[in-house]
C-alpha cells in the first residue's frame, strides 16, 4: 500500500471519529457544515478549481502542528521586493508560514505552475522559502502571491539579510573544502598504506613514485582546504593575538614543506596523509559548529519575522488601509478591532473597551479604557473596536525605551569566554614552546633536518584535532536534539552558561501562566447552561467567547446569533431571547464585582448566571517548579502584576520568594542584586517588561509566544504549551557540559601521552595517523552518546 | 610497477569523478532542501503536464 493511501485511510478514520474542517482539520462543532471558517471554505473551493484535490489525500495531519488556515489579515505587500531582470522576467523570494509536509510543497508548486506566466516556482521545505519567477513586471506577481495566500498560507517577503547570506556562503566554502580534503585524505591514505606495508620489500623507485603522487594530490588540497585556517591565523597574528588556527597553520605548513623536501630528497617518511586528514577532521568540526548555530538562528529569525506589525489607518476620507506599523506618524488615526493587538502608542479617540496589558506590565486582568486614556503598543484590545490617535513613534515610543534598557543591560553583561577558547588560549603558546624546545634540543646534537622532523612531529601530534571536534560535535548533537523538541538555542554559549545556573527567575503572566483567559471552574453554573452559553459564544471571536468555547467545545452552534458590538451576543430561541454579555447588556444591577473578567447569561424564566475567567497556570508549571526546587535551585517569581494575583500563583506553585508590581528597571535591578550576591541566574520571561531583565540575566529563556523584543533578548526560545523546556534544557546543558569536559580531558590526556614520544622523535607517520584518527573517533563517539534514546 | 602506472591514475580518476559530482550537486542546490526532496517522491507528476516553460533556469541565484 502506498504511503498516500495509508495516510488517506488515516484521515478518513479521523473524519469518521469526529467532524473536522475539510481544509485545515480543525475540530468542528457537529452540524456546522464542512468548514471552520469562510477562509477555509474559499481555500477548499480554490484547490478544487485548480484540480489539485489530491492534496487532501496526500498530506500528513500531525496533530502537533497548526495546519494552514487562511489568514484573516491582509499580508504586507510582498511584491515590493520583487526584482525585474532586463529580459522582462521578475523573481521574488518569499518566506512561507504554514508549510507542514511535502503535500503543501506539491500544492503550492502545482497551483503556481498552472499559471501561464510562471517560469519557476520552487518551495524549499527546510528553509520554508518559495522562489518564484515569472514573465512580466513586478506588479504581475501580486496575483501569484495572492493565490498562495488564498490557499491558506501566510506569505512574507524574504529579506535575504546580509549576515545570513554570508553565513551561507561560509558554510558552502567549508563544505567544499571538506569534500576536497576528504577526497585527498582517502587517496593519499591509500597510497601511504601501500608504502607502510611495503616498507621492507618495496623498491626505492616505487616508493618515490608513490610519494610524488601523494604530493601531487596533497599540495593543492592543503592550499584549498587549509585556506580558512591560514586566513584566520594571519588575521589573529595581525591583531597581535593568537588562536587555535595559528598552531594548526604552522603545523600544516611546516609538515607539508618538510614532506615535500623528504620527497625530493627521496627519503622514507612523509606526512602528507596526516596533513590532509588533519584538515579533513578540523573542517568537519568547523562545519558542524557553523551549521548548528545557523539553523537555530534562521528558525528564530522566522519566528520573529512572522509577526511583522501592521496597522489599519483611517485616512481623511474615512476609508481604511493596512500599513506597516513602522510607517505611522504622530497624529494618525488607527482603527483597532476587537481581538487585535494595538500597534502603536497613543490616546483613545473613540470607543470603550477593555485591554489586556499582560505583555506590557504583567497585569493579568484586563483594564477598562475610555476615550482619552493612554494605550501602548503591544496591548491586546479585548472587547470593542477602538480608534486611537498616535502620540509617539520610533525613538520616543515605549518599545524604544525598553530597547534602551536592554542595550544598557547587554553592555553590562560579563562576557563569557567559552571553555574551549580558554583551553585554546593556553594551548597555542605551550605547543609552540614545546616544538621550539624540541627543535633546539635536537639541533644541538644532530643535523637540522632531523631536528625539524621531530619538531614537525610534535606539531602534528599535538594538532588540536580532537580538541577542535570536542566542543562542536557535542553542541551539534545537543542543539539538534533540543531543536527536535521545539527548543531553539540562539546563542552558541547558551549551553555552557545554562550548566552553571543555580537560580531560576520566572515572570508570571504568559510564562508560569498561559497568558490566556480560561473559564474558572466554580459551581455557579451547570453543564447545560455552559453548553448554551458556548453555543452563543461560537458566533464571536472575543477572547472571553473563545474561552467559553474551549470550556465546552462540543456544544452545537446556534443559528442567527446577533453580535452587539462591545456589549454581547443575543439569539432568539423557542423560549425567548437569550443574552450573553456584559453586566449592563444583560441588565444586571451592579453588585458583587471582584474585578475579574466576567460574562453573564440571561434567559427567560431562569436566574442570570455569571461566568468568571482567570489566567490559567501552564499545565506543568507546578511540576517544573517542584523539580527545580528539588534539584537544589533557588526559584524566584518577579512579576509586574498586582500582589494578590502574584501571591496566589506563588502559593499554588510553592514559590516562597516573590515580588510583585515591579517595573522593567526594577526587575533588572533585582537581577543585578542576585548577580552581585554571586548567583548565576536563568531568567524565564515573555513580556515586553521582561526584555531588559532577560538581557541582564546570566542566561535567559522565552516562550515562542513572547513579545518580539523579548525573543531577541533571550538566549533560548521554546515552543509548546508547557514549561518542561526549562528543566529539559537545564538537564541537556548539564549533560553536554559533562561530555565536553570528558572530551577535553581526553584530548589533553592523549596529548600528554603522545607528546613525549614525538619529542623523542620516535613517532612515525603511521603512528601519527593512527593516533590522530582514533582520538577523533573517540571524541565523536562520546558526543554521540548524548543523542541516545531520543527518537 | 607497470600495473601501478595504470591503476593509480584510474583510481584517482574515479575518486576525482566522485568529488566533482559532489561539488556539482552542491553547486546546483541539491543539498539545500533535504526534507522537501524526501517528500517530493511521494507525489506523481500530473498525466498531462503543463507545457514546459521555454527557459528553465535551474541554477541557484
Amino acid at each position: 500500500m502506498s504511503v498516500a493511501a495509508l495516510t488517506g485511510a488515516r484521515s478518513a478514520a479521523i473524519a469518521a471519529a469526529e467532524a473536522r474542517c475539510a481544509h485545515c482539520g480543525e475540530r468542528l462543532v457537529s452540524g456546522s457544515g464542512d468548514f471552520c471558517c469562510n477562509g477555509c471554505a474559499a481555500a477548499y473551493r480554490l484547490v478544487e478549481e485548480l484540480g489539485l484535490e489530491r492534496y487532501y489525500g496526500g498530506r500528513r495531519l500531525d496533530p502537533q502542528i497548526r495546519l494552514p488556515r487562511p489568514p484573516d489579515e491582509p499580508a504586507a505587500d510582498a511584491v515590493a521586493f520583487a526584482v525585474t531582470a532586463a529580459d522582462g522576467t521578475s523573481s521574488l523570494e518569499l518566506m512561507i508560514d504554514g508549510l507542514h509536509c511535502a503535500a503543501c510543497v506539491w500544492l503550492i508548486e502545482r497551483a503556481l505552475a498552472q499559471q501561464s506566466e510562471v517560469i519557476e516556482a520552487r518551495v524549499n521545505l527546510t528553509a520554508r522559502r518559495l522562489r518564484l519567477a515569472w514573465r512580466g513586471d513586478a506588479a504581475l506577481g501580486a496575483r501569484l502571491v495572492g493565490l498562495v495566500q488564498r490557499l491558506g498560507y501566510r506569505v512574507l517577503p524574504y529579506d535575504a539579510d546580509r549576515a545570513a547570506a554570508s553565513a551561507e556562503a561560509t558554510e558552502r566554502r567549508l563544505l567544499r573544502g571538506m569534500a576536497v580534503a576528504g577526497f585527498a585524505a582517502g587517496n593519499v591514505m591509500l597510497l601511504s598504506v601501500a608504502v607502510w606495508s611495503g616498507v621492507d620489500d618495496m623498491g626505492e623507485a616505487t616508493r618515490e613514485f608513490l610519494h610524488w603522487v601523494s604530493a601531487l594530490i596533497a599540495l593543492p588540497a592543503v592550499v584549498y582546504a587549509g585556506e580558512p585556517f591560514f586566513r584566520s591565523a594571519v588575521n589573529a597574528l595581525r591583531h597581535g593575538r593568537t588562536n587555535m588556527d595559528v598552531p594548526i597553520s604552522i603545523g600544516v605548513t611546516l609538515a607539508t614543506c618538510m614532506s615535500l623536501y623528504e620527497t625530493i630528497a627521496g627519503r622514507a617518511h612523509t606526512y602528507f596523509e596526516s596533513v590532509v586528514m588533519l584538515l579533513f577532521f578540523l573542517l568537519i568540526g568547523r562545519y558542524l559548529d557553523l551549521r548548528a548555530r545557523g539553523r537555530a538562528r534562521s528558525a528564530a529569525q522566522l519566528l520573529v519575522n512572522l509577526r511583522a506589525q501592521t496597522a489599519t489607518v483611517i485616512d481623511a476620507a474615512g476609508g481604511t488601509k493596512r500599513l506597516p506599523a513602522a510607517s505611522l506618524a504622530v497624529g494618525d488615526r488607527v482603527l483597532v478591532a476587537a481581538g487585535e493587538r494595538i500597534p502603536v502608542d497613543g490616546d483613545i479617540a473613540e470607543g470603550r473597551s477593555s485591554v489586556d496589558n499582560s505583555m506590557i506590565d504583567g497585569e493579568s486582568l484586563p483594564a477598562a479604557l475610555a476615550p482619552g486614556d493612554k494605550v501602548l503598543a503591544g496591548m491586546l484590545n479585548l472587547a470593542a473596536p477602538l480608534r486611537v490617535t498616535v502620540t509617539a513613534t520610533g525613538e520616543r515610543s515605549f518599545i524604544a525605551e525598553i530597547a534602551r534598557l536592554m542595550e544598557a543591560a547587554e553592555q553590562g553583561r560579563a562576557r563569557l569566554v567559552m571553555l574551549a577558547d580558554r583551553v585554546a588560549r593556553l594551548y597555542a603558546p605551550v605547543v609552540h614552546l614545546l616544538a621550539l624546545a624540541t627543535f633546539v634540543a635536537w639541533a644541538l646534537y644532530g643535523p637540522w633536518q632531523q631536528a625539524l622532523f621531530a619538531a614537525v612531529a610534535v606539531l602534528i601530534i599535538t594538532c588540536p584535532c580532537a580538541l577542535g571536534l570536542a566542543v562542536p560535535v557535542v553542541q551539534v548533537v545537543a542543539s539538534g536534539r533540543l531543536m527536535r523538541r521545539g527548543i531553539l538555542l540562539k546563542s552558541a554559549t547558551a549551553l555552557e552558561r545554562l550548566a552553571a545556573v543555580d537560580t531560576v527567575v520566572f515572570d508570571k503572566t504568559g510564562t508560569l501562566t498561559l497568558g490566556r483567559l480560561a473559564l474558572r471552574a466554580d459551581h455557579s453554573y451547570d453543564a447545560a447552561s455552559l453548553a448554551l452559553a458556548a453555543s452563543l459564544a461560537a458566533a464571536s471571536r472575543h477572547p472571553l467567547s473563545e474561552a467559553l468555547r474551549r470550556a465546552s467545545p462540543d456544544a452545537p452552534v446556534l443559528p442567527e446569533v446577533r453580535e452587539h458590538q462591545g456589549a454581547g451576543l443575543s439569539a432568539e430561541t423557542a423560549e425567548g431571547e437569550v443574552r450573553l454579555g456584559s453586566r449592563a447588556f444583560c441588565g444586571i444591577a451592579a453588585g458583587d464585582d471582584d474585578g475579574s473578567p466576567e460574562l453573564w447569561l440571561t434567559r427567560p424564566g431562569k436566574p442570570a448566571l455569571r461566568f468568571t475567567f482567570a489566567d490559567a497556570l501552564r499545565r506543568d508549571a507546578s511540576a517544573v517548579v517542584d523539580a527545580l526546587i528539588r534539584s537544589g535551585k533557588r526559584v524566584l517569581l518577579l512579576s509586574g502584576d498586582r500582589a494578590p494575583a502574584v501571591a496566589l500563583v506563588a502559593r499554588q506553585l510553592g514559590i516562597a520568594d516573590w515580588r510583585s508590581g515591579l517595573r522593567p528597571e526594577e526587575k533588572c535591578a533585582a537581577l543585578h542584586a542576585l548577580e552581585d550576591a554571586g548567583a548565576r541566574t536563568l531568567m524565564v520571561g515573555d513580556g515586553l517588561n521582561d526584555a531588559a531583565a532577560l538581557a541582564t540575566a546570566y542566561v535567559s529563556m522565552s516562550p515562542a509566544t513572547a513579545a518580539d523584543v523579548s525573543q531577541r533578548a533571550a538566549d533560548v526560545l521554546f515552543q509548546g504549551a508547557g514549561l518542561g523546556a526549562v528543566t529539559e534544557v537545564l538537564a541537556a546543558a548539564r549533560k553536554s557540559g559533562r561530555v565536553i569536559r570528558q572530551n577535553l580531558a581526553f584530548a589533553i590526556a592523549y596529548n600528554a601521552l603522545a607528546l613525549p614520544l614525538a619529542m623523542l622523535g620516535s613517532v612515525t607517520p603511521l603512528l601519527a595517523a593512527l593516533a590522530m584518527s582514533s582520538s577523533s573517533l573517540i571524541v565523536v563517539g562520546n558526543a554521540l552518546r548524548l543523542s541516545r534514546g531520543t527518537r | 610497477m607497470n600495473g601501478l602506472l595504470l591503476l593509480i591514475p584510474v583510481a584517482l580518476a574515479l575518486g576525482l569523478g566522485g568529488l566533482v559530482t559532489f561539488l556539482w550537486a552542491m553547486q546546483s542546490g541539491q543539498f539545500d532542501d533535504l526534507d522537501g526532496a524526501a517528500g517530493r517522491i511521494l507525489f506523481d507528476d500530473p498525466p498531462h503536464p503543463p507545457p514546459p516553460p521555454p527557459s528553465l533556469d535551474r541554477r541557484p541565484s
